[in-house]
């Protein structure tokens, strides 16, 4: 088990001949993801490497049977090509586009709610999702992420920066922890998938028994998870909260990392999180050895 | 970016809402004729990023031209708490029964715009948040349906605006809204927004906040740069494409991605030391991004060390010391350098800062974000 994505997920990529989506689309497949098809409009019949291109994401899932997709496309198309895999029925939409306005995002959110509500998106501006030894999409490098157990303990890790992704899989790793999932949801404000979509997500997967959350400021997603955990997440966790320095009124280079009117401070975040039992590291490598305590206790 | 109110004023008149007559000025005679056009009396307003200008001295009234003099001359290079006003603006002073608050931003919780909306305005929204909390009429509007001119005009009786201030309000709401969507405004605020004796309603300040992501669709944005507040460093971090945020402690920091770049400050932070910056150079660390960096902080005195925290994901680790080798080679760094090196390929990547042979007291590695900045933090203090 792993959670939204698992060995049978079958990838699109839409963006393929592009150098970001070529790059890390073969990367994926290299690492054993099912990427079936690429999409750009007007290089259908093409290849890349072996991998078939399509007009349209219709025709790609016709061909294909693909259930996913992994739209790394600019910023100014990014919504676009969002909605065109929704219309087209895939599932789950991955999203790594950096830059994409504020205003795009909110109304491609509140589309897919309204009118595609069995499409998934995780981000936009994320650094996607790997189930490790079974799919990776996105732009995680495989071999930082440890392989689950088949009798556990294993993590599931969601985080809001890609950076401290890689940090909290390799925390894991160093310690030879495996992992379930590593799902990053993105530091934009209008994230499609939030920490309690996949906090749910791993209290009912079986093979998941401890949970770390990387957070950081801005914003009130943590406190809106603590609240969550607090009635509803019996697995143990750990956390760190990014920007405990960072000043007010300063975006720290997430368009959603900004502390404003006193509000979205890390030790506010910090503070409910504890309150909902969760295990606080006051830095990446503090809530790894959390993590590895609680691990151990398992 | 953050408008100037001025700029802010400008902006607004893009989308048909109305604003005094008036115009920018940056010595006292531009000042003076700007008044002229406008038509006396005039108010004269610094233009600063700050609030509180009004108590500070920063807007006042003139009757004639020598009014305009004294006020302008009085108010350009006025210190208003560290921002010193380069510009004013001169408009045609307004006559005013009410002043309300009107704003919209994105509610990241609701997912959802929201518009705030006060009778009770010409105060810091935050004031009125306090004390009277129910004299703010709050609406979340969806992006799908947008906003009507009819349910602006319920919001407007709800916060209980006077009936003939009604119509003018909704027509402002509206084209507010429109301003701040098609716009790509992270926040369009008009507080005040007056009603006037006559019964016009109109917009008599401008709090604009543009979103940098939505440039690419604004060639009209190009006129609003320039006269920005950011500090030199700062200045020199943008010409260069990077994300640098300037901080007032001693050790340079540079790191991959803003989640590990805010780690990294928290890290030095908690071993006694402080951050002179916050400086993220993204995915592809190259020897001209790494170069543009240390350039940067280099040229802030105050740092003492840098601290290099990389984690190699896409970035990897090999291409990031060959960056600071040549980088090294090209900028005489005043500071010592410690590198955290870890993720893809790191091995490598140390074994090419070895290679090169730079002396001990100008770059040291170290295996952990811990003990890289506890070094940092030594070297600096």
């Amino acid at each position: 088990m792993a959670i939204f994505v698992n060995e049978n997920t079958k990838v699109l990529v839409q963006g393929l001949t592009g150098g970001q989506g070529k790059y890390h689309g073969l990367r994926n497949r290299d690492y054993g993801t099912k990427v079936v098809g690429g999409v750009t409009p007007g290089k259908g019949g093409q290849d890349v490497d072996g991998i078939p291109i399509f007009n349209s994401v219709a025709e790609a899932v016709e061909a294909t049977g693909a259930n996913a997709s992994f739209a790394a496309v600019p910023p100014k198309f990014a919504s676009g090509a969002i909605i065109e895999a929704a219309e087209a029925g895939i599932g789950f939409v991955v999203c790594i586009t950096e830059g994409i306005p504020a205003q795009d995002e909110a109304l491609t959110y509140n589309r897919l709610v309204r009118e595609f509500p069995n499409t998934r998106l995780l981000g936009p501006n994320c650094p996607g999702i790997i189930s490790p030894g079974k799919c990776n999409i996105g732009i995680t490098a495989g071999e930082i992420a440890e392989l689950p157990t088949s009798d556990g303990p294993n993590v599931g890790i969601v985080s809001r920066s890609g950076t401290l992704t890689y940090q909290a899989l390799y925390e894991l790793k160093q310690r030879g922890i495996g992992v379930s999932t590593c799902v990053g949801i993105g530091g934009d404000p209008v994230p499609g998938t939030n920490f309690i979509d996949c906090l749910a997500e791993f209290q009912n997967d079986p093979e998941t028994h401890a949970i770390m959350m990387l957070g950081e400021i801005g914003g009130s997603a943590e406190e809106e998870a603590a609240e969550f955990i607090q009635a509803n997440v019996t697995k143990p966790m750990s956390t760190y909260i990014a920007g405990v320095t960072a000043p007010a009124g300063k975006k720290m280079g997430h368009a959603g990392a900004i502390v404003s009117g006193g509000k979205g401070t890390a030790q506010g975040k910090m503070d409910a999180l504890g309150d909902a039992g969760v295990k606080v590291g006051l830095n990446p490598t503090e809530a790894g050895e959390l993590m590895a305590d609680i691990v151990g206790s398992l | 970016m953050d408008l100037f109110e001025y700029q802010g004023k400008q902006y607004f008149a893009r989308y048909d809402i109305p604003v005094s007559p008036g115009g920018p000025a940056d010595t006292v005679d531009e000042a003076v004729r700007e008044a002229n056009n406008a038509g006396y009396p005039v108010v004269v307003k610094a233009q600063v990023q700050v609030g509180g200008r009004g108590k500070a001295g920063g807007i006042q009234l003139a009757d004639d031209e020598d009014a305009v003099r004294e006020h302008a001359g009085n108010i350009l290079g006025m210190d208003i708490k560290g921002h010193v006003v380069k510009r004013v603006w001169v408009e045609r002073a307004s006559d005013i029964d009410e002043e309300y608050y009107v704003s919209f931003t994105l509610d990241r919780a609701a997912k959802k715009h929201l518009m705030m909306l006060s009778a009770e305005g010409g105060v810091e929204i935050e004031t009125v948040a306090e004390e009277n909390p129910d004299a703010i009429v709050k609406l979340h509007i969806d992006p799908v349906d947008g906003l009507d001119e009819a349910t602006a005009r319920q919001a407007c009786v709800d916060a209980k605006l006077p009936e003939r201030a009604l119509d003018g309000a909704a027509d402002i709401i509206v084209k507010l809204y429109r301003c701040y969507t098609e716009g790509d405004c992270d926040l369009a605020e008009i507080n005040p927004l007056i009603l006037k004796p006559t019964g016009e309603v109109h917009a008599l300040d401008a709090k604009v906040t543009l979103d940098d992501s939505a440039e690419f669709r604004h060639p009209e944005w190009e006129d609003f740069k320039g006269l920005t507040e950011m500090d030199e460093r700062e200045q020199m971090a943008a010409e260069r494409d990077l994300q640098y945020i300037g901080l007032d402690g001693s050790v340079g920091i540079i790191a991959n991605g803003a989640g590990l770049a805010m780690s990294t400050l928290d890290v030095v932070n908690q071993v006694g030391g402080s951050a002179s910056n916050f400086l993220d150079i993204g995915g592809g660390a190259n020897a001209d991004v790494m170069a543009g960096a240390l350039e940067v902080i280099n040229s802030d005195d105050s740092v003492k060390s840098i601290f290099i925290n990389i984690f190699g994901g896409i970035t990897r680790g090999e291409e990031v010391a060959k960056g600071i080798v040549e980088a090294m080679g090209r900028v005489d760094l005043k500071a010592p350098i410690v590198i955290r090196l870890d993720g893809t390929n790191a091995e490598e990547g140390r074994q090419i800062l070895l290679d090169a042979g730079i002396p001990d007291d100008k770059l040291r590695s170290e295996p952990t974000m811990l003990d890289a900045a506890r070094a940092a933090v030594a070297l600096a203090n």
